[in-house]
């Protein structure tokens, strides 16, 4: 027992309890369950329900300890009992290890042990927990319970019932943390088992938590199923950049192939959570189609393969030819695919050669002033009493941030307040949802919004998660819709959610347009005017991204020389002179910076494919066939010299801090935005406006290229509400012309309630007919008209 | 018809709102649903999973963790046969042997007139009249071979239609609680004092 000294009265914390636990004194917080306690102080109880990120539901009864009552030792389930001050807990006595041993085997007595197919064999606690905490012995004879074995219950997760001890994590996890509950237990007793609803699949995004988490084989996915075994695999902690969101993840590579992600917890970002894109699409690294050598385009248009010294000499001599004439007939577009070594060696040798038009975004994001607001991280944005989204849908888009929000909104630690032109995946657990028609969100805001919303966020803490809410609307637009929440909310700290994986990384280290050079717009406009000699594309594909397919396709073919660096062959890639296949994650060392500022290292794990390169090392080659030394010769190099030339970055400095949570970047000081009166945006009454955001699974390489995750792509649509569908006259399902200004596309219609009337709902970059050939980079929203076919 | 009729929509909002979470009206609501079609089809599923706002998974969830709640389509009459305890001493088993041969079909089989469901059923609760069945959940009781056989033929000549009802009609008394009676939908937590009909006086 802990003593209390009277005399020390400073820190005295009304929430701290102190126990034993056997014969060690413990500490800690009220509430805390004695199986967490436990783990804080290494002292191990078995368990297969518990998880540290769910509700305890006390199902498996693997983790009895014997606490000290009243009326002598009593046993009790510790992940349902929180401590107590003066608690005497013992994991080990031979009232326990009974329990324990019934327990397992109980839970093993239907359990098909199978072990030797199984995925999970090496690796599983029931395997682990029966050699450690097990009787050793079954004296179960008769014959197991059988069931068909594996069934897939979606896409890319299978069941095996045999093996399910009922855990109710993977339900739990579906429920209260995913909120898709698409899977539940169903029957009862003998029968009981997880199962989704008939021929409803469990279509989550993020499924793949559940095979994670799952205490046996009974959930397996396939893209790793029969890969490899657990001893076989090498593996390094890594960062995602998938997305922007950064979760920490473990790279698993066996034979020098990647095949397993898994989720890292870490407390400011992914709590242990991936979403399956970010998950899978380790298959596209893996892909036959990966660049492996540099290509040159020859007299007839074709690429030949060819080698190092060549591509990169043909590179220079078209640059050096350029800058001849004026470094203004040079630009770069892209890099935040790449790390922040990427992204800072390139901007180096920009730099280095004046070359001032770069930017990494591809006019799908917002202005760099976004990250020049108070900032908040993803936990201050959390911990805010009103979160403001102005954002696209962030399950679509950032998923793992998606359930960072929808925690706090189902827990009621913040109400969430979104202004959106569509439902999102966050609005049943949104307080209020303001629907904005396109290019009206802030005139809305500006006349007032309701008063209960001007009174939460009047006062208090306020977050406003701020992105791109819709690719057929001007940044312009998001911009002065925030000023005017800004105006309202002083106090509001920003956090942008810009997606592409490193565009925060990529745009401090310098791939921005520097002293007001040309954006990517208008680069492309400038190419397309012949203005553009040289155009280096740093792992972007303008043909695919840019929310207007006609500026980039006039601006690729405006440009005389297009050097492209990229890990396949993009439709940009194809249109280019020079290709140099580059390192793709897993592949390289380095650092990169997720949507909230935080630096985090990723690490190679294989062998790059063929003879790409990383992208640092391209920029530092091609920078000395132009004559100019970076002084780079490592990544380390890289990382260190970044750190002290850019005030944002000197926290990475510390090599060591990168290694798990990471390091928030520093902050500049804070700008204020201006308000100013938004254009009326009216419009004709038989038009429809558009709001286009992406799906998770889209026409995108990660997605594409990965054959578990390429079929999940919705495909290109429209969608109406149903009333609207009346008007135009004929059934969902029907093939519809969209009449834009600048193009007419056609494709198949659909309905959702959740289409505001009046508007049209495209998913960005689908397979099929583009939609992004009616979009606009300079119109602030765009109308079209929806007809029948004639 | 296999969604809720409009008529039972009406008693379904009437339901889900005695409670003050919507989703506690499920195992009410499938009763419903189940008097309607004599089973509880799919489409139900996904529609009670809408009205009080979860997934159909978990509507089928619940649902067949009950055992009464049935998934096929029934016979025109549902036989439950009590099997525990008083019945089967009673002879339950030999009662449920000869319903078989009667009928042509095993526990839990459907005649193939569609006529006749025959089930197997847990205690009825009216032990003391054992063995009992159930049919369209009207009790018979005391039943003896020769009982079934007659009860069989009745229904089979139409001579039972106004003591045994159809499915779809089977309820005959709804419950209702008047305004001035319920306590209305609070959450426990959120209770701070007793019902109003209470008036102050201890609740026993
Ligand atoms: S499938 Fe796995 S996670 Fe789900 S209940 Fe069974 S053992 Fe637990
Ligand atoms: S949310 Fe983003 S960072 Fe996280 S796993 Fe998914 S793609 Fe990767
Ligand atoms: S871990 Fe405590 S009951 Fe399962
Ligand atoms: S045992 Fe048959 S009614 Fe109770």
């Amino acid at each position: 027992m802990t003593t209390v000294d009277p005399t020390n009265t400073t820190h005295v914390d009304p929430n701290a309890v102190s126990l034993t636990i056997n014969g060690k004194s413990v500490s800690a917080r009220k509430g805390d369950l004695i199986i967490a306690a436990a783990d804080k102080a290494n002292e191990f109880i078995p368990r297969f329900c518990y998880h540290p990120r769910m509700a305890p539901a006390g199902m498996c009864r693997q983790c009895l300890v014997e606490v000290e009552g009243p009326r002598g030792p009593m046993m009790v389930v510790s992940c349902m009992t929180p401590v107590a001050e003066g608690q005497v807990v013992r994991t080990e006595t031979e009232q326990v290890k009974k329990a324990q041993e019934g327990v397992l085997e109980l839970l093993l007595a239907n359990h098909p042990l199978d072990c030797p197919v199984c995925d999970k064999g090496g690796e599983c606690p029931l395997q682990d927990q029966a050699f450690s905490h097990g009787p050793g012995e079954s004296r179960y004879v008769e014959e197991k319970r059988h069931y068909e074995k594996p069934i897939a219950i979606s896409d890319n997760v299978f069941l095996d019932r045999e093996r399910c001890i009922l855990c109710d994590r993977c339900t739990r996890f579906a429920d209260e943390v995913a909120g898709d509950a698409l899977i539940s237990f169903t029957s009862r007793g003998n029968n009981t088992q997880v199962m989704t609803f008939p021929d409803e699949p469990f279509s989550s995004y993020f499924s793949g938590n559940t095979v994670q988490i799952c205490p046996v084989g009974a959930l397996t996915a396939k893209p790793y199923r029969f890969k490899a075994r657990p001893w076989d695999l090498d593996q390094v902690e890594s960062t995602c950049t998938t997305c922007s969101v950064g979760c920490r993840t473990v790279v698993q590579s066996s034979r020098d192939e990647l095949v397993r992600y898994q989720g890292v917890d870490i407390d400011p970002v992914n709590w242990g959570w991936l979403c399956d894109k970010g998950r899978f699409n380790f298959e596209a690294i893996n892909s036959e189609d990966r660049l492996s050598t540099p290509y040159l385009k020859d007299a007839h248009g074709n690429h030949v393969a060819t080698t190092w010294s060549s591509a990169l000499e043909t590179a220079a001599r078209m640059i050096r030819t350029s800058l001849a004439t004026s470094p203004e007939s040079v630009a770069i577009i892209g890099g935040a695919r790449g790390t922040n070594e990427d992204a800072f060696a390139w901007a180096q040798l920009a730099d280095a050669i004046g070359v001032d038009q770069r930017d990494a975004q591809l006019a799908d994001g917002l202005p760099a002033e976004v990250f020049s607001l108070a900032q908040a991280t993803i936990d201050e944005a959390m911990a805010a009493q009103t979160i403001i989204l102005l954002a696209p849908d962030l399950k679509e888009e950032l998923p793992v941030l998606h359930l960072r929000i929808r925690d706090v909104a189902q827990k009621r630690k913040a109400k969430v307040v979104e202004i959106t032109s569509r439902p999102t995946g966050l609005t049943p657990s949104a307080w209020k949802s303001v629907m904005v028609e396109p290019g009206k969100a802030a005139s809305t805001i500006r006349a007032g919004l309701d008063q209960s919303i001007l009174k939460q966020i009047g006062s208090g803490t306020v977050s406003v998660v701020v992105g791109r809410m819709n690719l057929a609307e001007s940044a312009e637009s998001v911009v002065l819709a925030l000023a005017e929440i800004l105006h309202v909310a002083p106090q509001a700290k920003v956090l942008p959610v810009l997606r592409r994986g490193n565009v925060r990384g990529a745009i401090t280290a310098g791939l921005t347009p520097q002293r007001g050079a040309a954006d990517t717009a208008e680069i492309l406009a400038l190419a397309a005017a012949g203005k553009i000699d040289t155009l280096v594309l740093l792992g972007s594909d303008p043909l695919s991204d840019v929310p207007d397919a006609d500026l980039a396709r006039r601006g690729l073919a405006g440009a005389r020389n297009i050097i492209s660096i990229d890990t396949f062959m993009t439709p940009s890639t194809s249109q280019a002179d020079v290709v140099l296949p580059a390192a793709a994650y897993g592949e390289k060392n380095g650092t990169t910076t997720n949507l909230e500022g935080r630096i985090s290292n990723i690490a190679q794990k294989i062998t790059p494919a063929g003879t790409a390169r990383p992208d640092w090392m391209i920029a530092v080659e091609l920078a000395s066939a132009l004559g100019k030394d970076l002084g780079l010769g490592s990544v380390e190099d890289v990382t260190a010299k970044l750190a002290k030339t850019v005030a944002q970055f000197a926290p990475a400095a510390d090599t060591k801090a990168l290694r798990h949570d990471g390091v928030v970047m520093n902050r500049l000081t804070p700008i204020t935005l201006n308000r100013a009166e938004a254009p009326a945006n009216d419009r004709n009454s038989y038009d429809y406006r558009i709001v286009s955001f992406r799906k998770l699974y889209d026409s995108g390489i990660s997605t594409a290229k990965s054959p578990s995750l390429v079929t999940l792509a919705i495909g290109a649509t429209v969608v109406v509400h149903p009333l609207d569908l009346d008007r135009i006259g004929v059934q969902a399902g029907a093939h519809v012309q969209v009449i834009g200004e600048k193009a007419t596309v056609v494709l198949p219609v659909s309905t959702s309630e959740d289409v505001l009337r009046g508007t049209a709902w495209l998913p960005f970059n689908q397979p099929g007919n583009d939609a992004r050939e009616m979009f606009d980079v300079n119109a602030t929203v765009v109308d079209v008209r929806i007809e029948k076919l004639s | 018809m296999s969604r809720l009729t409009d008529a039972n929509v009406v008693i379904a909002k009437e339901i889900i709102a005695r409670y003050p979470r919507a989703k506690s009206a499920l195992i009410p609501l499938l009763h419903l649903s189940q008097e309607q079609n004599g089973y509880i089809t799919r489409e139900a599923m996904v529609q009670l999973g809408e009205l009080v706002g979860v997934t159909s998974a978990e509507v089928y969830g619940t649902a067949t963790f009950y055992e009464m709640f049935r998934f096929e389509p029934v016979g025109k009459y549902l036989i439950n046969m009590c099997g525990t305890m008083s019945c089967a001493l009673m002879g339950a088993g030999e009662l449920m042997h000869h319903a078989e041969h009667k009928l042509g079909v095993k526990a839990g089989g459907t005649t193939d007139d569609g006529m006749f469901t025959l089930a197997h059923a847990e205690c009825q609760a009216a032990c003391t009249e054992a063995p009992t069945l159930q049919v369209n959940y009207r009790y018979r009781f005391r039943v003896t071979p020769a009982d079934f056989d007659s009860l069989i033929d009745d229904l089979r000549a139409g001579k039972l239609a106004d003591e045994i009802p159809q499915h779809g009609v089977l309820a005959k008394v709804r419950q209702r609680i008047p305004a001035d009676k319920g306590v209305g939908a609070v959450a426990p937590e959120d209770v701070t004092e007793g019902p109003a009909w209470l008036d102050g006086k201890p609740a026993l």
